[in-house]
């Protein structure tokens, strides 16, 4: 909470809170979230405060980080699967500087991962939390723009027009033409927005140990998937649900079966394969993997 | 060794480290006072106050400062500093019948109770720019600040045809100056200047320095140059004086009621009018002027006429329970409108005009007439009225009209995607592929294959 008193000069002094949010805006925060685990799945609306931060770059997110985040937390914050990308880095030092607790990169030695983008490549552990930012936690947004219209069809389980949307582009492209954001159901009841995760990570969600919770800031919605809760992506018999695959390994630690970022290196089409989950990239090369571009050591190396 | 991704800590202290310099600018030019822009930029103080929702002149004029005079992002700067005050109370309601008028004018009536007054306004200036001003700040402070707020100009005076009661900022009285004489009592300053070139002590120079006030009373303090004088006697509000012969639909009755906050609790629908006050007093100002400017074009047309508007101080009181009393904390600015649009009536009632209201903090009678054409045009469903435009959708204009959200999510495109395009990368050269193969395989029937469906 912010002191009224002003100082000499006339401006007020300024103090702020651990972690920033003043008590009561924790505990409404809280209490969101725990409605959030009761009912997964579905979107609890919650008074979402004005952040130090702009709206879409997190807020929801970090309200949920600052109203669960404990003094002997260890904290990891991602964007697009990097913890050194810009934002990462500035939500991170947000942290450090408002609540002073421990950060870390490593995936394992987290015990809360707020992420935009993306689910880290190596397994949650039972105990941790994932933050996930949201954009738009309406999965029927695009299809139906009035919330009033949508928080109807949630609560007659009225999901048709998402089969049919996804039925259409079938129709349309040959495949189901979403690839990140790819909407599940959540412990059979609930169509949730997973985050703009690329559908790659959706089976990570499934069955997981860690304690997911979803933040909208700007829409003012928090959700959540308790440990070991059934999540599904959206299918049909005939086109079931997959996985984007890569044709090469990771070109610095010859990882398999992880998602890569596309990086171009010139403009005569020289392109590499890298992970995107920087922290698992790192930890493979310590533990001596390399890639066909590892340099200097892993030239010429299979 | 590849790096690209890494955007770093250190970039981002590179960036702040430009921008603060850049935010500077010419360090030979004197650094600009937060004083200077509470007096002389006091109408971007006056909508950082209103959209922020923080009535506060200086920490407006801060942020004004901070922000490089990015009007929304300085709102966002006084939002993310609100959002952290502790609330100890809600005041009783502000009466606005009772403000210390600055300026009151009315479209209806040609004369009224209080008279019209001009107060300070751009209307009637004309828009040409003024190379006098172009000086250095602070070599005629006088008549620099004199010249922002006034319209008159020495040999045209901003009196109307009938030249009763149009005064500049002073009371009509009934043995006003005649028409096209410069009323001496009302004379503006900038006039009194040019008419007395050389300064004298009855200029306002010393009014001009004002230091701004703090907190609420903060709006007490105007860089007009003029005498801060209220118009003597009462100056009741025009929808009042409908009122009286029932010819408006009253103001809904206070049933005690505390109103929704929607900076407090989630907004959801339908939300009733004063949740939708409360969303259009903190909304864009530019949106809510498109918005209103459409009802006006056609989208949903209201045939509104400007009942009143007026501009002055308020006084702000809490009630203190221990005390059993309202004690007042000081007084704001605000503007209020109040549009006087078409009828409501039935076989039972007979017609009446309705109702569009604006209020906002500080002098913005743009914003003001916005939101009350938006007010009217959204109350369709209550009026009866057929529900075909924009303007007239709660949710569409309740959900886009803040800025300080609109902003960050169009914004936050410039935030890395490429996880996600990385994914749509992925299935477009796929299906590409698909095409490609397919196109082949139909070779001898090239003028076929571009329209072939993919899936049959």
């Amino acid at each position: 909470m912010t002191a009224l008193a002003r100082t000499a000069s006339g401006m007020p002094a300024i103090t702020y809170n651990f972690a920033y949010l003043d008590e009561q805006t924790k505990r409404m925060i809280r209490r969101a979230i725990l409605k959030a685990i009761a009912i997964p799945g579905y979107q609890v609306p919650f008074a979402s405060r004005e952040m130090p931060m702009p709206y879409g770059w997190g807020t929801g997110g970090v309200q949920v980080t600052a109203a669960i985040l404990g003094a002997n937390d260890v904290l990891k914050v991602i964007d697009q699967g990097s913890d050194d990308t810009t934002n990462a880095v500035a939500i991170r030092s947000f942290f450090e500087t408002t609540a002073g607790v421990a950060t870390t990169t490593r995936t394992r030695d987290a015990t809360i991962i707020q992420t935009r983008h993306r689910i880290p490549e190596a397994p949650l552990r039972a105990g941790q939390v994932i933050v996930y930012q949201v954009p738009i936690p309406e999965p029927l947004r695009f299809l139906e723009p009035r919330e009033t219209e949508t928080r109807r069809l949630h609560a007659l389980s009225d999901y048709g027009l998402m089969q049919v949307k996804l039925y259409e582009d079938i129709a349309r492209h040959g495949h189901i033409a979403t690839t990140y954001a790819y909407p599940v159901k959540v412990a059979g009841r609930y169509v949730m927005d997973p985050s703009p995760i690329p559908k790659f990570d959706n089976p990570k969600m499934d069955d997981s140990p860690a304690l997911q919770l979803f933040g909208a800031g700007r829409e003012k919605r928090i959700y959540a998937i308790p440990p070991y809760t059934r999540v599904v992506s959206l299918d049909f018999e005939d086109h079931p649900f997959a996985v984007q695959a890569f044709a090469e390994p990771c070109a610095l630690c010859g990882a398999k079966g992880v998602y890569l970022d596309e990086v171009i290196l010139d403009d005569k089409g020289g392109r590499m394969f890298v992970c995107s989950d920087t922290d698992h990239c790192a930890t493979r090369q310590a533990e001596g993997h390399t890639g066909s571009m590892s340099a200097p050591y892993g030239e010429g190396q299979p | 060794m590849y790096v690209a991704v890494k955007g770093g800590e250190a970039a981002i202290r590179n960036a702040h480290a430009l921008l603060a310099q850049r935010r500077r600018g010419d360090a030979s030019v004197p650094e600009i006072g937060l004083d200077q822009i509470t007096g002389q930029l006091s109408l971007a103080v006056d909508r950082v106050m209103a959209e922020g929702s923080l009535y506060d002149r200086e920490l407006a004029a801060l942020a004004i400062k901070q922000a490089r005079g990015d009007l929304i992002e300085a709102i966002f700067l006084a939002r993310a500093f609100r959002t952290t005050l502790p609330r100890f109370g809600a005041s009783v309601p502000v009466d606005t019948g009772a403000m210390r008028v600055r300026r009151r004018i009315s479209a209806t009536f040609k004369d009224l109770p209080g008279g019209q007054v001009l107060g300070p306004t751009f209307d009637y200036t004309h828009r040409l720019l003024d190379e006098r001003l172009a000086t250095q700040a602070g070599d005629d402070a006088d008549r620099t600040a004199a010249e922002t707020t006034t319209s008159a100009r020495p040999n045209v005076p901003p009196l109307p045809p009938a030249g009763e009661g149009w005064g500049g900022g002073t009371a009509p009285t009934p043995d006003a100056s005649p028409a096209g004489e410069i009323p001496a009592p009302s004379l503006p300053s900038s006039d009194r200047t040019r008419l007395l070139p050389s300064s004298t002590p009855e200029t306002e120079a010393g009014n001009i320095r004002l230091r701004s006030g703090r907190g609420f009373t903060g709006a007490r303090v105007h860089t007009s140059g003029e005498a801060a004088e209220a118009p003597a006697g009462p100056m009741p509000r025009v929808t009042d004086l409908l009122g009286d012969e029932g010819l408006i639909e009253p103001a809904p009755a206070d049933d005690g009621t505390p109103p929704r906050d929607l900076t407090r609790e989630p907004l959801s629908f339908p939300a009733d009018r004063p949740l939708r006050l409360q969303a259009l007093a903190r909304g864009d100002e530019g949106f809510l002027l498109a918005l209103g400017y459409s009802t006006q074009r056609g989208y949903a047309r209201t045939h509104p006429f400007v009942g009143e508007i007026r501009f002055g101080e308020v006084e702000v009181s809490l009630h203190a329970e221990e005390l059993g009393f309202a004690v007042p904390l000081g007084e704001i600015s605000v503007t209020e409108c109040q549009s006087v649009n078409q009828f409501k009536g039935s076989a039972t009632q007979p017609p009446q005009f309705t109702r569009g209201y604006g209020l906002v903090f500080g002098q913005l009678e743009r914003k003001a007439m916005s939101m009350a054409l938006v007010d009217r045009s959204l109350r369709f469903a209550e009026l009866g009225e057929e529900k075909s435009a924009p303007a007239q959708d709660e949710e569409f204009v309740l959900s886009h009209c803040d800025n300080v959200q609109a902003t960050g999510f169009v914004e936050h495109l410039k935030l890395p995607h490429y996880v996600d395009f990385q994914a749509e990368l992925d299935l477009i050269r796929r299906m590409r592929a698909e095409h490609a193969a397919e196109a082949e395989a139909q070779a001898p029937d090239v003028a076929e294959a571009p329209h072939k469906e993919a899936a049959e």
